[in-house]
């Protein structure tokens, strides 16, 4: 169980300044995610997911209490360290995608790969393999200004996953798409759930993201409300 | 930091006319920058040369009493060539120079004049000596353009001039001009006559006598002797380095302004961009970038607009710059004018050091004006900077 979990969350609270007075946006979480899992945190606009994703991404950390993610403190880890982590453990995808604009469909994906310091002929080989999970290996060269938001979001997909990362962050990831690409985005990532055991957490209130969702974590008002777990899930 | 420059490249090509705007401005001060220094240094070049070839061969010595600068001196700084030098004057390896004060009465006005004795055989000086070297009713001379326009001479005018021998008596004798030289030296022109130098020593009953002794070997070693003063040629020309290095100082003050334009160009390019590109900001620290790492991605991405700066620059420059060496620069003023050595045209002249220095003093500037704002990128939030929000 303990050795099992990707993310511990114990007694979290983040508050803001706001001018005089601090702002609580989250109180008291607790939580525990384990490996493999395909989990979102659901909640009105306002309700803190994207502080807590952030928070767990190591790019914010807790006022109070305890984040630990694939065995590190965020709260105690240094800025070296935290970058670290993201760019070897960590996938991100946002909602407004977040693609390098001039930069190619390639070269986004390739991105993370860089950062690593990945060989040229190795980098090709991950890149072209990612591209090919989400259906993009005619886009290669195209840049993002060219392409529809749902190709937009398989990018960054392509991207968050390109590095095999232990723990994706998606940020509210359809919510600038129509149903139809929603649906192929979220089965691709499934997919990928399932395939690589990558785990997956969501922020979202899109109805049709909930649904595909294996545990739903439901925040109001900074609080987790509800923690819900779908027992009849994939067969 | 290999990332952090294929990085740069790609964001820059990326951004376009912008970037273009910026890299024309950066380079057209390359090229205006290297052109100006490389017109100074064909300057000092030219100025030097022509020093030499007209007033100082390859150094002298002058009477220990000489001061060019105080007429009056003239009186007391002549004396007989030592016999040590004989033999090299019997080779033209060294010219003896008899100068007195004299007066001249062009067109009934009186003017001053050093009268000049020398050599009608000489070889050291491309004067036109040989001009002296005829038989006419009067004594040959030979003027510099300068003075001749100054007093409306032309070659076959009559002039009478007066001067003092040895013992102070007053004589006088007619002179022709027999030759008006062009040289870009004024020192050797304006005020100055040149009269074969056995006709002066005769006039004056200076016999054997000199006041400067030019020599034309620049390298032979040379020793003290009494009464004389060895002038080096170094030491001679070191006033046009002199006054190149005066004039230069006007001319970093344009560079400094020229400069000063790219570099806010520059400047704000980056203010601009930090400020647009905070989601991108945001994005590269989610990636795995520390905020430090992105300084420096902005830093090598503003800086390397010098290094496109110098690619273009040397497309368009080198073929300019060549250009120039070759026709040279003709100035649009009449330049005899100036009261200095200068030539109507200066040949500019390129060093590999002007280049490199240049080169390097503005990339430095370049990448300090980029770091400048970038650091801005440390302070940032990286969840507000993915926000879009930071002002
Ligand atoms: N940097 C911040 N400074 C002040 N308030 C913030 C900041 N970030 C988030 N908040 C506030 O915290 C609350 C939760 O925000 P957020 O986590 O973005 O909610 P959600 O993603 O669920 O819409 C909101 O009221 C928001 O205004
Ligand atoms: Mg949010």
């Amino acid at each position: 169980m303990e050795n099992n979990s990707i993310i511990r969350i114990k007694n979290l609270t983040k508050s803001f300044p706001m001018g005089k007075t601090q702002f609580t946006a989250l109180r008291n979480i607790n939580l525990i995610l384990g490996k493999g899992e395909f989990t979102g945190l659901i909640g009105p606009s306002g309700s803190g997911k994207t502080t807590l994703l952030n928070i767990v991404g190591s790019l914010d950390s807790p006022t109070s209490g305890e984040a630990w993610v694939l065995d590190h403190s965020i709260g105690k880890l240094t800025a070296k360290q935290a970058a670290q982590l993201r760019k070897e453990k960590l996938g991100f995808i946002f909602q407004s995608y977040n693609l390098l604009a001039v930069h190619t469909v390639f070269e986004n994906v390739e991105f993370p790969l860089l950062l690593l310091k990945m060989g040229a002929s190795e980098r090709k080989k991950m890149v072209m393999d990612a591209l090919e999970w989400l259906g993009l290996t005619d886009k290669v060269k195209s840049k993002p200004p060219q392409l529809s938001g749902g190709e937009c979001q398989r990018v960054a997909i392509a991207r968050a996953m390109v590095k095999k990362p232990s723990l994706v962050l998606a940020d509210e990831p359809t919510a600038n798409l129509d149903a139809a690409n929603s649906h192929h985005i979220l089965k691709t990532m499934e997919t990928l759930n399932r395939e690589l055991k990558t785990t997956f957490l969501f922020a979202t209130h899109d109805e049709k993201v909930i649904g595909y969702l294996h545990r739903k974590i439901y925040l109001l008002d900074g609080k987790v409300d509800r923690d819900e777990r779908k027992v009849n899930s994939e067969k | 930091m290999k990332t952090a420059f294929k990085l740069a490249c790609r964001n820059l090509i990326g951004a376009g006319l912008r970037t273009w705007l910026n890299v024309i401005v950066l380079s057209f001060s390359f090229v205006v920058i290297i052109w100006m220094k490389g017109i100074m240094v064909g300057w000092d070049h030219q100025a030097k040369t022509d020093m030499t070839n007209w007033e100082i061969g390859g150094g002298q010595y002058w009477h220990e009493n000489y001061d060019p600068y105080d007429p009056f001196t003239l009186s007391e700084s002549h004396a007989p060539v030592p016999e040590m030098f004989s033999e090299e004057i019997t080779r033209s390896e060294m010219e003896p120079m008899l100068i007195v004060q004299g007066t001249i009465y062009p067109q009934g006005r009186m003017q001053s004049v050093a009268v000049k004795g020398i050599n009608p055989k000489q070889k050291i000086f491309l004067l036109p000596t040989h001009k002296l070297d005829t038989v006419t009713d009067a004594v040959p001379a030979i003027i510099g353009a300068l003075m001749a326009r100054n007093l409306k001479l032309n070659v076959g005018n009559y002039l009478t001039l007066r001067w003092r021998d040895s013992k102070g008596t007053f004589d006088a004798t007619d002179v022709v001009i027999t030759e008006v030289f062009t040289s870009n030296v004024p020192a050797i022109e304006s005020g100055q006559i040149y009269i074969p130098l056995e006709k002066l020593r005769e006039m004056t009953m200076m016999d054997g006598e000199a006041t400067l002794l030019t020599f034309a070997d620049s390298e032979k070693e040379r020793s003290p002797v009494e009464g004389w003063v060895h002038k080096p040629k170094d030491e001679l020309t070191a006033s046009v380095d002199e006054m190149i290095k005066t004039k230069t100082v006007g001319q970093s003050v344009f560079y400094g302004i020229l400069l000063l334009l790219a570099m806010l160009a520059i400047f704000d390019t980056q203010v601009l961009s930090i400020f647009r590109r905070q989601k991108e900001i945001g994005t590269y620290i989610a990636l795995g970038y520390t905020r430090r790492e992105v300084v420096g991605l902005f830093t090598v991405e503003g800086a390397m607009h010098s290094v496109l700066a110098a690619v273009v620059s040397a497309a368009y420059g080198i073929p300019f710059l060549a250009w120039q060496a070759k026709v040279g620069w003709t100035m649009p003023m009449d330049v005899s004018e100036f009261g200095m050595a200068i030539a109507q045209t200066l040949y500019p002249i390129y060093s590999f050091g002007l280049v490199v220095s240049t080169v390097l003093i503005v990339v430095l500037t370049t990448t300090v004006v980029s770091y400048w704002p970038s650091r801005k990128i440390a302070k940032m939030n990286p969840t507000e900077a993915l926000r879009g929000r930071i002002q």
